[in-house]
């Protein structure tokens, strides 16, 4: 196997949480929900109300005018949390060798699905003769990419993912694996989404899977997920040359792995979930021992809790107990492509940190979910490693671990 | 029961499993039926369409039996006619 090793460098956000590491840490930590009634859009007519939604992020204060016109809400998210990733890790890409030899992968579900909204209602409903001229390259799901791609002049491997629930985890540990494999040297990878529109809400209304009170992962009174937005995005170098420029070093990532359920389109598996974990972690060359904390997809949903912990305790067996678990999706909402792009910034934080974040609005033990849940408050523990799951509908897998390097 | 109603959930059911109307009866057990998680969901959608209402999640997946069903309905189209009428009032 290679010797190349991977850490990750620079971290940044846009979440209901906070629309920086700063605040999204503090809230975190403190296990401070962000999930409130919907203010962006009317939802009289949907049967949930809630979501943790995005506040007080000034796109006007963040892009010049033009660039406004061409940049719609999921890729401003994308490549507000890139500058700040960027700038916390202090890369500087100095000549066009650095710049080619740096990949830029994200991740989003449905990428500009809903700003789509906007100009169908416009176009059956008000009958309107032409749309505006850059619905096409606003709404592709690459668009973020490709913008991060041109204020940085970074110009090796660049695409994005798109696994539903999985995006940000398949991006990032493809990205992880681009590096440790020796075809780039760096990577700005993460996930972003924006789900909040009324033809969005009302699709997900018709799953039935949204909770109308709040997201209570593995506690018994769960009744479902909470949709959230955001973006989140991490920098990663080769170890040897992050050290040798004095870059920050957050965390290591040291393992990744995914898989398929090839089961069912909504309804989880065990297997599928148990296969990934264990490949992520043959992947790291870790013991099940070395983990201290999953960060779990948890996405509070009957199904997903049940089967995550049947999961974790057939993966980590007699050490099981000694696994903290919490799902932070219950502080910052179930943000879909954007998922494993901000847990891995929570994971992270945990690592470099020494304290694990809240699974909040836990109320009761459940029988099903067998695990160490991190009830409501942090918990200040230094662990080796971490694993950070993500599960998606289509019943694909993708499992990243960390290592701390405190 | 109003048997407009058992008849007309009868039908979409038989539709939605492609069978025989008569071997459906309000005696019959949904877990007989033979649906998964996907074909509960799909069949809540296709009565909500057949009678224009809207099923609480709560209740979508609460019933036994196709009679239990056709109650389900009956006091749904009940508390939509009430609404309707209290509408038009504010109107």
């Amino acid at each position: 196997m290679s010797s190349r090793r991977v850490v990750v460098t620079g971290i940044g956000v846009v979440s209901a949480l906070g629309n920086d590491v700063n605040r999204f840490s503090e809230n975190l930590f403190s296990g401070k929900s962000a999930i409130a009634p919907i203010e962006s859009i009317d939802v009289s007519s949907i049967r949930f109300k809630k979501a943790a939604e995005v506040r007080d992020f000034e796109a006007a204060e963040l892009f010049e005018k033009q660039e406004l016109a061409i940049i719609k809400p999921f890729s401003q998210f994308a490549v507000t949390a890139a500058r700040e990733a960027i700038a916390s890790s202090g890369i500087e890409w100095k000549d066009e060798a650095s710049r080619q030899r740096t990949a830029i992968i994200t991740a989003t579900g449905a990428g500009g699905l809903t700003d789509l909204d906007q100009q169908y209602e416009d176009l059956y409903r008000h009958n309107k003769k032409r749309t505006p001229p850059m619905i096409v390259p606003q709404s592709m799901a690459n668009s973020a990419a490709s913008f991060i791609s041109m204020e940085t002049g970074v110009c090796g491997p660049t695409y994005t993912v798109s696994t539903a629930c999985s995006s940000s985890n398949h991006a990032i540990g493809l990205a992880f694996h681009s590096i440790r494999s020796g075809m780039v040297d760096a990577a700005i990878t993460g996930g972003s989404e924006t789900p909040i529109s009324f033809s969005n809400l009302k699709a997900w209304e018709a799953l039935r899977v949204v909770s109308g009170d709040t997201c209570r992962p593995f506690s018994k009174d769960r009744s479902g997920m909470v949709l959230g937005e955001g973006g989140a995005m991490l920098v990663l170098e080769e170890m040897e040359a992050a050290a040798r420029r004095g870059a920050p070093i957050l965390a290591e990532i040291a393992g990744f792995g995914m898989t398929a359920d090839a089961h069912h389109i909504t309804q989880p598996s065990v297997e599928g979930p148990v296969r990934a974990m264990k490949n992520a972690l043959e992947d790291a060359s870790l013991e099940t021992a070395s983990i201290g904390y999953v960060n779990a997809h948890g996405t509070a949903t009957n199904a997903n809790d049940s089967m995550e912990s049947e999961a974790i305790n057939q993966v980590f067996g007699e050490h099981a107990p000694n696994v903290a678990v919490s799902s932070t999706k219950s502080m910052h909402g179930h943000t879909l492509g954007a998922a494993g792009a901000i847990e891995a910034v929570a994971t992270v934080l945990a690592l470099k940190t020494g304290v694990l974040p809240p699974n909040a609005n836990y109320s009761e033990a459940d029988p099903d979910c067998n695990v160490d849940v991190i009830a409501n408050e942090a918990r200040e523990v230094q662990v080796e490693a971490a694993v950070s799951n993500s599960f998606a509908f289509g019943g694909l897998n993708a499992v990243l671990v960390f290592k701390s390097l405190n | 029961m109003n048997p407009e109603i058992a008849d007309k959930t009868i039908s979409v059911i038989a539709e939605f499993k492609e069978m025989e109307k008569d071997k459906i009866s309000v005696d019959t057990k949904l877990d007989s039926l033979e649906m998964d998680s996907l074909d509960a969901l799909n069949l809540v959608f296709e009565l909500e369409e057949a009678f224009d209402i809207t099923i609480p999640d709560e209740q979508a997946f609460e019933t036994k039996t196709v009679g239990e069903m056709v109650e389900g309905i009956e006091t749904l189209l009940e508390m939509k006619d009430k609404e309707t009428e209290s509408g038009s009032e504010e109107e």
